[in-house]
């Protein structure tokens, strides 16, 4: 411990100080207690941030420990930069979901924009190559212009990103809800494939060793994003937050991309981190923290954007961009050198030490120094005080569709509700094609397949449906990782691991602790029951307004393995030959129910409180009887049923193959809930008659009709719907409108 | 067998995928930007991506790169070159074909795989193609508009069009890829390397490729 202060001549901040920079002042009190004197600037503002929940995970951190992270696949997991599974023949693929919603609320394009470049950092930290992007957003009812201005930016921002650095953009999902006004939120994921063997942890090692930054300058951009933005509830004055938001620049981003893949080629790294949130800080002390060394920083030797920047405004700044990587003395001409062939900055700033402190100088003289165990380690974790609230949270939903509409009209408000319309609109916005591993594209197949060089191929999809979850935080949490895992299963693909976000409005409220509680605990379950453990993931807490939170909303990302990419499954329906049409069966343990279905929210109807629990090893081996099939070869289409229920499903099928379908569902007391009514476990198959009977023998699976024709025509109870695709496909395009 | 370089320069995306559909047909390798030496190869492919970021204007910067001034040398010498996407927009910014490309009308980037119809098989590039032949590449671009004034069009020599009223940025007489006089340069907004394994989309853009190794190897 340091008990004199570093040299500073200015006053020291006060506890008021240390409070509108975000800490409680117990915390203050407790970092005073760990320095054993009061921090100075410098170190309050270090403090601030790696005690801030966005770095420190101080409501969280507990909860997280109870999630499975361990399996035979995963190679890395949760505590670096990203986490990886091995898919075969030495190779390993990185995969991680970040959020990026406080800087999107408040500015959407560069807050999605640097979403994208902040997860792609994070993949190829590890020393993997980003291979694709997925993203999952959530806006306010498109009615409003604000939600309309948020999509827009979003969109635009994250195709401006991906697009730019040659990573395609394959999958993704998007939800309309009042309770995102406020609040949007902009996940992104990303994957990388890396060659286990060169994989790079971020430990900093070796006392001596040289700390080399290199990328972007460093400027006052997203000074204290982290602790302002990520950590506290936004208030009236957004305004003034706009300054820290960062601003993305993907040109920078690609060629810091090759650098750093060509340095870890060349072996000429010790270990590696990027800078995210709280910048330099965080990267410093962490990677020290987990080498369990010290490091001393010479801020002087920063390449600056602007001149007069104060110590600790270099030591916060989360300008983009940028990585920190330790490298042995005799190796530092070669990385520089490097640096140079990429024409990005590179610049020795500081050495491995092995005092256990951080230690920032400005030239000669020391401005800050702090144990790296306080910093890191000392942050007090909080017990959650969930409680169930007593009355809804949520107002129930605008009504837009009338009671009494008949099934087909219906069918059409469905299609063309803003969270199930085609998302085209938005994927054509996004290079999807680029690196050519693309095997399926968006809108052809539930999850996206990309295929690997050892032949084999990796499916990815992304799910989280929040409304679901603010029914019932638990079977909610559940129904979103069955449903990702269900999407896997119709390309053929088995889940290999799992990653997650966690949205969520502020947990030192009981209500709010108790969907995150209850909503953990889901993921838990779930990802334990279909062995599909958690090797990385974030949460994103504060997620609310003066008008209240958002749907509690933990979006679950998944990499499954796909052995044939030639046999990956489509979600289409095909006629090929219409002498032989194949046949449509609807199979899984499905037992829909309307509460909180899509339907229900059309209708205007309140949220229920609770969802039926679903039978999740029964739901498993339904997916593992449609993946079989699948990776057989012998079905024609595999679709998971989502919002809307059954017949948007098949409706989504007819319209993805350009073909239609004739279907009788015979008698039903309740036609709504059979025909849209929502659960997990129902799959839409089409197939030659007898593989569609022969998958019968492992799972319930009806029969309804046959592929064919240019009209949905379905009879129930004896009453007929017929719906040309034409009018089917005018319906989808809902979105379309929405990017003029 | 033929060698196919393709340029790398710093923002450039779709330089792999080139260097692989090249594979199809010959030898590839990848030319540094920093490079003025062209490595003796036989065809050279300006890939797609984002050269120096599209600083200033798509384009715009690349063609004072010291690669492109080899290029330049080399395709008036009669040396065969594609510019795909950005590199079309390179190849008109360097001088090397007509026009130039203007963001697209509705102002997005569009990623779409479209019908690209052949107008002419009289180029180094198209020589496997038939007039008439329409080809399933896809495109994906913000900047994709072709643009040549009024009185200059009729002098154009126009490679590809946008097939089927398929036009995604609004270009000039549905222009997608146009070539210089000689037919050794051509330059296209759609990505023909994208479209070389059945896999992941097409195979019609192989078409291009093996047009270059007929050029130089005449039946």
């Amino acid at each position: 411990m340091s008990a004199s202060p570093p040299s500073p001549a200015a006053a020291l901040p006060s506890v008021e100080e240390a409070v509108a920079l975000g800490l409680t002042a117990a915390e203050y009190a407790l970092v005073v207690d760990k320095l054993g004197r009061a921090p100075n600037q410098v170190e309050l503002a270090m403090f601030s941030l790696l005690w801030s929940e966005h770095c420190s995970y101080k409501h969280s951190r507990k909860l997280l420990r109870t999630l499975p992270t361990e399996g035979p696949r995963v190679v890395m997991g949760p505590g670096e930069n990203a986490g990886a599974v091995d898919v075969g023949d030495g190779l390993a693929v990185a995969f991680k979901v970040e959020s990026h919603n406080h800087p999107s609320a408040v500015e959407p394009f560069q807050g999605a924009a640097t979403g994208v470049g902040g997860i792609l950092r994070d993949i190829f930290a590890i020393g993997a190559r980003p291979i694709a992007v997925l993203d999952s957003l959530r806006f306010g009812e498109p009615s409003s212009p604000r939600s309309r201005f948020l999509l827009d930016g979003a969109v635009s921002g994250i195709g401006h990103y991906g697009n730019s650095i040659g990573v395609p953009t394959v999958g993704g999902e998007v939800y309309f809800e009042a309770p995102y006004e406020q609040n949007c939120l902009v996940n992104a994921m990303a994957l990388g494939l890396a060659e286990s063997s060169r994989m790079i942890r971020s430990a900093a090692a070796g006392v001596g060793n040289v700390l080399v930054l290199f990328g972007a300058s460093t400027g006052r951009d997203g000074i204290g994003g982290a602790s302002v933005l990520a950590s506290a509830e936004f208030g009236e004055a957004d305004e003034d937050k706009r300054p820290t938001v960062q601003v993305g620049d993907p040109f920078e981003e690609k060629k810091l991309l090759e650098c750093s893949l060509e340095l870890l080629e060349r072996g000429l790294l010790v270990s590696l981190q990027d800078l995210g949130a709280a910048g330099l800080t965080s990267s410093a002390s962490e990677m020290a923290s987990k080498g369990e060394v010290g490091v001393e920083i010479d801020v002087s030797k920063v390449p600056l954007r602007e001149a007069d920047m104060e110590p600790f405004e270099v030591m916060v700044s989360e300008s983009q961009e940028r990585m920190l990587c330790v490298v042995e003395p005799a190796r530092v001409g070669e990385v520089l050198a490097l640096c140079h062939k990429w024409d990005v900055h590179g610049t020795a700033i500081g050495t491995v030490t092995d005092t256990g402190h951080v230690v920032v100088r400005d030239g000669d003289r020391v401005v800050g120094d702090m144990p790296v165990a306080a910093l890191v380690d000392d942050c007090p974790l909080y017990d959650l005080a969930p409680a169930k609230p007593p009355q809804p949270l949520y107002a129930a939903p605008v009504r837009t569709l009338e009671p009494g509409a008949s099934p087909r009209e219906t069918l059409l408000a469905l299609l063309s509700s803003p969270n199930v319309a085609s998302r085209l609109p938005l994927f054509q916005q996004y290079d999807w094609l680029v690196q050519s591993r693309t095997v399926r594209r968006p809108a052809q197949a539930d999850a996206a397949v990309l295929r690997l060089p050892n032949g084999r191929a990796v499916a990815t999809s992304i799910d989280g449906n929040g409304r679901r979850v603010a029914c019932d935080p638990y079977n909610g949490t559940v129904a979103n990782v069955l449903e990702c895992a269900s999407n896997l299963a119709c390309v053929g693909a088995e889940p290999l691991g799992t990653t997650n976000n966690l949205n969520f409005g502020n947990p030192e409220k009981p209500h709010i602790a108790w969907q995150l509680t209850e909503a953990v605990r889901g993921l838990g379950d779930a990802c334990r029951a279909l062995d599909a453990p958690i090797v990385g993931g974030n949460v994103s807490l504060y997620n609310e307004a003066a008008d209240g939170p958002i749907y509690p909303t933990p979006v679950v990302g998944m990499v499954g393995e796909v052995p044939d990419p030639e046999r990956a499954g489509r979600l289409g329906f095909s006629e090929t030959d219409p002498t032989r049409p194949d046949v449509v069966g609807f199979a899984g343990p499905f037992r829909p129910h309307l509460p909180g279905s899509e339907l229900a929210k059309l209708r205007g109807e309140p949220l229920p409180d609770g969802l039926p629990a679903a039978d999740v090893a029964a739901v498993r081996a339904a997916q593992e009887a449609i993946r079989d099939a699948v990776r057989a070869g012998e079905l024609s289409s595999a679709h998971d049923v989502a919002e809307g229920g059954f017949l948007v499903a098949v409706a989504e099928c007819c319209l993805a193959g350009d073909v239609g379908a004739v279907l009788d569902v015979g008698a039903s007391d309740d036609t709504d809930r059979l025909l849209f009514g929502e659960a997990p476990g129902g799959f839409v198959v089409s197939g030659p008659e007898d593989a569609v009977r022969r998958l019968a023998e492992r799972v319930e699976l009806d029969v309804f009709g046959r592929v064919g024709g240019d009209a949905l025509e379905v009879t129930v109870g004896g009453e007929r719907i017929d719906v040309p695709l034409a009018e089917l496909r005018e319906a989808h395009r809902a979105l379309a409108p929405l990017f003029p | 067998m033929t060698t196919f370089g393709v340029i790398r320069f710093p923002g450039s995306c779709d330089e792999v995928d080139a260097l692989q559909a090249a594979r199809h047909f010959g030898e590839a390798k990848l030319l540094w930007h920093k490079d003025r030496d062209l490595g003796g190869v036989d065809a050279v492919v300006v890939p797609g991506g984002f050269s120096y970021g599209d600083y200033l204007r798509v384009g715009a910067i690349a063609r004072f790169s010291p690669v492109m001034e080899s290029v330049a040398e080399f395709a008036r010498s009669g040396g065969l070159v594609l510019g795909i996407c950005n590199g079309f927009q390179v190849l008109c910014e360097a001088g090397l074909l007509p026009g130039a490309l203007l963001p697209n009308l509705e102002r997005r980037f569009i990623c779409r795989q479209l019908g690209i119809e052949v107008v002419s098989d009289a180029t180094a590039w198209t020589a496997a193609c038939s007039p008439g032949d329409v080809l399933s590449i896809p495109v994906k671009h913000t900047s994709g508009r072709y643009y040549v004034p009024d009185d200059q069009l009729a002098d154009v020599n126009v490679v590809f069009r946008y097939a089927h009223d398929g036009n995604p940025n609004g270009s000039t007489n549905d222009i997608a890829g146009v070539a210089n006089a000689e037919g050794n340069v051509v330059g296209l907004m759609p990505h023909p390397e994208h479209a070389v394994d059945p896999l992941t989309g097409s195979t019609d853009g192989l078409k291009l490729f093996e047009s270059a190794v007929r050029e130089r190897v005449p039946a």
